[in-house]
């Protein structure tokens, strides 16, 4: 039960790292890029939390957003070009 | 058996969880978009990916398998398309390379494509706008 604690730190620090590059990050991509992986650590958490819980519920819940989540990026690509392709 | 299947998810678990502080660390440490891009897409795809075999391991039954490798297959196709798609519309609003970068192919296409049958008075050599060294 450690070991899944510490894997919730360690995703927690990625989502940390990634809050940084978004307040500091150059470009608008780069914020879209910091976004992204805040979405995929949040995917990971969903997953280890309900680990910790002993919930079976969490698959559904990951299958769902890992089918959705790629559509956040590319609506992000699209603003930061501006519309154009 | 389930013990020992319950053991060898935690350690999966846990190497997920590392590939995505990598990602994390990534993302703060590399010089340019493009590289940053890199490490954002494939180590969040292998993260989780590890992570929901992982969590698979501790609750083995067949319609969690089915759900986590379509979760798996999805991720790892999907994460490619959207750190491209971030990537390339980057490359479009002139997001600069890092000082490193040493071949810049697609400059040259992206200049021809935008400025030759346009302005045909002003021809640039290619590949040299950004620098290098």
């Amino acid at each position: 039960m450690i070991l899944i604690d510490l894997a919730i730190v360690l995703v927690a620090l990625s989502l940390l790292a990634a809050v940084v590059r978004l307040v500091r990050g150059p470009s608008d991509a780069d914020r879209g890029l910091a976004g992204d992986l805040v979405f995929f650590g949040f995917v990971a958490l969903v997953a280890l939390v309900g680990l910790r819980a002993d919930s079976e519920v969490v698959f559904d819940v990951v299958l769902v957003a890992t089918l959705v989540g790629f559509l956040a990026s590319l609506s992000i690509a699209r603003l930061v070009t501006g519309g154009k392709r | 058996m389930s013990v020992l299947l319950g053991h060898v998810g935690t350690a999966l678990v846990v190497v997920g969880a590392l590939v995505l502080a990598l990602a994390g660390v990534g993302l703060l440490r590399l010089p340019d978009l493009y590289t940053r891009a890199s490490a954002v897409t494939t180590a969040s795809g292998l993260g989780v990916g590890l992570v929901l075999v992982g969590v698979l391991l501790h609750h083995p039954s067949l319609g969690n398998t089915v759900k986590v490798v379509l979760a798996v297959v999805v991720q790892l196709t999907t994460a490619a398309v959207g750190g491209y798609a971030i990537a390339r519309a980057g490359y479009l609003t002139g997001v600069p390379l890092a000082k490193r970068t040493r071949y810049d192919e697609l400059g040259a296409v992206v200049r021809t494509a935008r400025g030759g049958p346009e302005r045909p008075g002003r021809r640039r050599r290619p590949g040299r706008r950004r620098g290098r060294g």
